[in-house]
């Protein structure tokens, strides 16, 4: 695995805002990253000094060994880019969209109809650009990005304003891109949507990066508790609870018994215990943290605030 | 990139057939325009009059003309503002294309559509013409091409800075119209006062009447290399700058 994006120390401003600063990261081959974080927090700033499409104040950027501010044109001819908030033409048909992308790019584009066919368009070939659904327009946007046949895709928070069912099959075609062997870059304020798509993640807020790393990693990190929630009538049971190793509390109320630890092994223990002491339970769940409890433990706040 | 150029302006030229009103606002209206002026004033002209008035015979398609040009351009810069508005142009940046391409493409329809509206008019407006006038039509069309594509790279570099759609139009047609008052198309040059003579000097809308009422009138080539110079001068000064200042978002 070697990096195919290289960004060091990246600063950029608008007048006197500073939308970015020291921002470093290397994106490796063949991987989703996300670049996840607030509305505002520097996503977008950052995607396009990446793509080129703005200039860095400082900073070094490298994408597949090219600097993508002086080898903009080359650079765009290997990379695919979905943009936030990108329009077509009204009445363009969707297959003419497809045909002038595929036109645009020196090297052989890819079959254009098989593309809508992949991503579920074919029906719509003829549809104006107007005329389609937001999850319609967004695989649109998907087979343009993919168009070029691009080494690196990048995509600018692809899934906001569609509903879940759409969302969930825009994220089974961005599964699709990693495995056909392209490396995808990703923006998103969907704390699930990164957990569920990336491999890694770097959490961004007020334009500096806070941690990068697997979500998983992120999470034992940052999050280390465990959680077991269950009900049960055995009147011991409490007790029983506390000799637990690594138990940091229970809390009972009626029934329920809320037990809290920050081992690995919690659940495992917790069944062991109740299997152990023969306690009858009624209910049983576990509550796990995710990168939602992540972002607001290194934040102190939500990302939706 | 020259395939970009041909499938940008193919869809560019089928985008703009599938609007409402499209052809016919554009291209329908100015014609019936001026087939209604042709038949009121036939009427109450007798031939011999009509042969004899400069107006009819050098000044209404020089006119047309200019105004057809003139109203590419408020269309063009309106069309490149709506696109840089929308996000279009954004989502065409992130491509290889580059930003001559796309008003390049913009040019080439908008100079398609003047020349079909030109065209039916000369068609249509035939019956209203006294027969027998030479018109050396190949060099017009010529002198027209020249003419149009320098006034459309004043619509350039205005469409690469108007900030956005709403001030599109009424910028447009701020710039532009005053231009044809002082061009000489109203009013002869010479019978300005001295102020406006030195303001139509440096309005390239004057160089295109004065090349287009001159090869109308069957003037040999080599009496308007002056007119050449200047609007050929213009559209690089245009073309070159709006290529600098050209905004994408």
């Amino acid at each position: 695995m070697h990096p195919v994006i290289q960004v060091s120390a990246l600063r950029k401003t608008y007048g006197s805002a500073v939308a970015v600063d020291e921002v470093s990261f290397e994106v490796n081959d063949g991987e989703i990253f996300g670049l996840i974080g607030p509305n505002g927090a520097g996503k977008t700033t950052t995607l396009e000094c990446i793509e080129g499409l703005r200039r860095p104040d400082r900073g070094k950027i490298t994408v597949l060994g090219l600097d993508p501010f002086h080898d903009l044109y080359k650079l765009q001819e290997r990379i695919g880019v979905q943009l936030q908030q990108a329009q077509l033409q009204k009445r363009i048909k969707v297959w003419e969209a497809v045909d002038l992308w595929a036109s645009l790019y020196k090297k052989n584009a890819m079959d254009g109809e098989r593309l809508l066919e992949q991503l579920g368009l074919i029906e719509k070939r003829n549809a104006w650009f107007m005329t389609l659904s937001g999850g319609q327009k967004q695989r649109l946007f998907i087979a343009l990005a993919l168009i070029n046949n691009p080494e690196v895709v990048f995509l600018d928070e692809l899934t906001t304003g569609l509903d879940p069912q759409a969302r969930r099959a825009i994220w089974e075609l961005v599964r699709g891109i990693r495995e056909r062997g392209k490396t995808v870059f990703l923006t998103t304020h969907l704390m699930e949507e990164a957990e569920r798509l990336c491999d890694r993640v770097a959490i961004i807020e007020h334009g500096r990066i806070i941690d990068i790393d697997t979500p998983e990693n992120l999470v034992s990190r940052h999050c280390p508790e465990r959680t077991v929630v269950l009900a049960t009538d055995d009147r011991t049971a409490g007790e029983r609870f506390r000799t637990i190793p690594r138990v940091e509390a229970v809390i009972c109320s009626d029934s329920q018994f809320t037990i809290r630890g920050r081992s690995d092994d919690l659940v495992t223990e917790v069944i062991h215990c109740l299997s152990e002491n023969r306690i009858r339970v009624t209910d049983f769940r576990t509550i796990l943290p995710n990168l939602e409890d992540v972002f607001l433990k290194l934040t102190g706040h939500s990302i939706r605030d | 990139m020259l395939r970009g150029l041909f499938k940008l302006t193919w869809i560019e030229i089928k985008i703009f057939l599938r609007e409402p009103l499209g052809a016919f606002g554009t291209i329908g209206i100015p014609v019936l325009v001026f087939l209604g002026a042709g038949r009121v004033v036939g009427r109450r002209l007798p031939p011999a009059a009509l042969s004899a008035s400069t107006f009819i015979g050098v000044g209404l398609p020089v006119l047309a003309s200019v105004l057809i040009a003139v109203s590419a351009v408020v269309s063009l810069v309106t069309i490149i503002s709506i696109y840089r508005e929308g996000g279009i142009l954004k989502r065409l940046r992130a491509t290889p294309l580059r930003p001559q391409t796309i008003l390049t493409a913009h040019v080439i329809v908008k100079l398609l559509l003047t020349a079909a509206t030109l065209a039916l008019m000369v068609l249509a407006g035939k019956r209203y013409y006294p027969v027998g006038i030479h018109v050396p039509l190949l060099g017009f069309t010529i002198a027209l091409v020249i003419s149009t594509c320098s006034i459309l790279s004043i619509g350039f570099l205005i469409a690469s800075i108007v900030p956005t759609a709403r001030f599109a139009q009424p910028i447009s047609v701020v710039i532009m119209y005053p231009m044809i008052a002082v061009s000489g198309l109203v009013v002869p040059v010479d019978s300005l006062p001295p102020v406006l003579q030195a303001v139509a000097k440096v309005v390239p809308l004057t160089y295109t009447v004065s090349l287009l009422e001159g090869i109308w009138k069957g003037d040999p080539w080599r009496a308007h290399t002056g007119d050449i110079a200047a609007l050929a001068a213009v559209f690089i000064v245009c073309t070159a700058l709006s290529t600098r200042v050209f905004r994408w978002e």
